[in-house]
């Protein structure tokens, strides 16, 4: 109990890197995700094509051969960054295309008829888009995107194996130095990991319920 | 081109406009690739030494193919494992007794809210602290797996029986089945049927986690690839075979859902099928 009481500046250190890999990517994948769904409901043929193969070979890689990728890869196209950004690439790259089979999902679920009537009132593309097909489409992709964001969140622990000094890398570093306390330190790590994933989960039912569309 | 909310049907104007829109994309696409060939040529990725292990090194396919079999036992252990653990919190999860019930829950979403690598690591580290023997790392990845997934099933297996027809309990209990047999002879073998797609959907989950083991220093597909590396030097060419491998069988996984699905759809009433949210594997 006190090895996890005395280190509690390591694991604060360690969650601050967990929580700003997790927004950082969130980040990067979120546009990423949508620029690769808007390439997929495009009527472009080249881009929807390469659009659904990112999709399927992405989701079909792990997460790790993912970061193995981009740590070997990124360098011989002559891309130098620091391992947390470079942790950062990797899980938005690969987020990115859970994001875009949300994305799509939420457009492809507003129905035609939403459309049509827009249409047939005399909206242009870009105000049917704007104020009636988007809105609903992101609302019904929340859920969805709650799943995928809460996965990062976990996923990014895979960082500590590529020399990001995450919680989880943290929490080793905490074992080497009180292994008789693992089972308490472990706890500790645990705790913490349930807080943000619970917290997540209740941002975004939150949100979920404020951008609901009534019927 | 399937029906969408977004566009009608395409007059000259607009398909004049696509016709430009797919020059200029496949234009930037094929520039992107270009650059990148161009700087992995300029770094010298392209050289025939990097390959040629793949043609003189017959033993660089025995080591693979050992690495994907260690891959595949963790993956069956772990599958059968967590089937089994899942069906239990499954039914413990829609228990009426309380005492067995909030349990269930309370282990359900803990495995599902921590890190896969978390558990696994944990185990791993810790086991040896507190029994004072080593693990072997096939058990420490087999069990975190199992925990994990079977927090996931235990929530398949459960969405399945519900999204039967409630007339299937009422006339089990009707006719003097226990809660218990209802459960076991009507309920189960029917959500099996309806889940079975959610279930090969979550073994490709699963066997993409199987390459965790490479941070305990298991010899799955991914561990074996990383010591390959270190011995012939060429990790982008053996990381992207290794990711094609990967992703041939996620795919043949995949399809084999799709039919699963498929048939479920043609066999099984509308009134039986799951969410799709209930569906989509999210790892």
């Amino acid at each position: 109990m006190d090895s996890v009481l005395d280190n509690l500046d390591v694991y604060v250190d360690g969650f601050t890197t967990t929580v700003s890999l997790t927004l950082v990517a969130a980040v990067g994948a979120l546009i990423l995700g949508t620029l690769i769904a808007a390439m997929r409901v495009s009527p472009v043929p080249p881009l929807r094509g390469a659009g659904s193969l990112y999709v399927t070979l992405v989701r079909n890689t792990p997460l790790t051969v993912v970061f193995f990728l981009v740590f070997f890869g990124l360098p011989e196209v002559d891309i130098t960054f620091s391992f947390f950004t470079f942790a950062v690439v990797a899980l938005s790259l690969y987020t990115a295309a859970f994001v875009a089979e949300a994305v799509r999902a939420g457009i492809n679920s507003v129905q035609a008829g939403q459309a049509e009537a827009c249409r047939s009132v005399g909206m242009t593309f870009g105000q049917t888009l704007r104020l009636v097909v988007l809105p609903q489409a992101f609302a019904n992709s929340i859920p969805p995107l709650a799943s995928v964001f809460i996965a990062l969140l976990k996923n990014t622990s895979i960082a500590s194996a590529f020399f990001v000094a995450d919680a989880l890398q943290r929490t080793q570093g905490l074992i080497n130095s009180n292994a008789q306390a693992v089972l308490w330190i472990l706890a500790g790590t645990a705790i913490g990991y349930l807080i943000l994933a619970l917290g997540a989960s209740l941002l975004f039912s939150l949100l979920e319920r404020s951008v609901k569309v009534a019927r | 081109m399937s029906e969408t909310v977004l566009y009608d049907v395409q007059g000259p104007k607009a398909r004049r406009r696509v016709l430009i829109g797919s020059v200029v994309g496949a234009v930037l696409i094929l520039a992107v690739f270009a650059v990148a060939g161009v700087r992995l040529a300029a770094n010298g990725q392209f050289e025939a030494d990097l390959y040629r292990p793949f043609i003189e090194e017959p033993q660089l396919y025995e080591r693979l193919a050992e690495g994907l079999r260690n891959t595949l036992t963790a993956a069956v252990y772990a599958l059968v494992l967590a089937s089994v653990l899942g069906v239990l919190l499954a039914f413990g999860r829609l228990s009426s007794t309380p005492l067995v019930r909030l349990p269930a829950i309370a282990v359900i979403e803990l495995f599902r809210a921590l890190p896969l690598l978390l558990l696994i690591l944990g185990i791993f580290l810790a086991y040896p602290i507190v029994v004072g023997r080593s693990l072997d790392p096939l058990y420490a990845l087999v069990v975190g797996l199992t925990l994990y997934n079977g927090a996931v099933i235990a929530e398949i297996v459960r969405a399945g029986i519900l999204a039967l027809p409630r007339g299937q309990s009422e006339a089990a209990l009707s006719i003097g089945l226990t809660r218990g047999q209802n459960l076991r002879l009507v309920l189960l073998p029917q959500a099996v049927r309806i889940m079975l797609p959610a279930l090969v959907s979550q073994l490709v989950v699963l066997l993409k986690d199987t390459s965790l083991g490479f941070v305990i220093s298991f010899s799955e597909l991914l561990r074996t690839g990383q010591q390959l590396v270190q011995f012939f030097g060429n990790p982008l060419q053996l990381f992207t075979f290794i990711a094609l491998i990967y992703i041939a069988i996620n795919l043949a996984l995949s399809s084999l859902a799709n039919v699963l699905e498929r048939r479920q759809r043609r066999t099984v009433g509308s009134s039986a099928t799951m969410a799709p949210t209930e569906k989509g594997a999210v790892r």
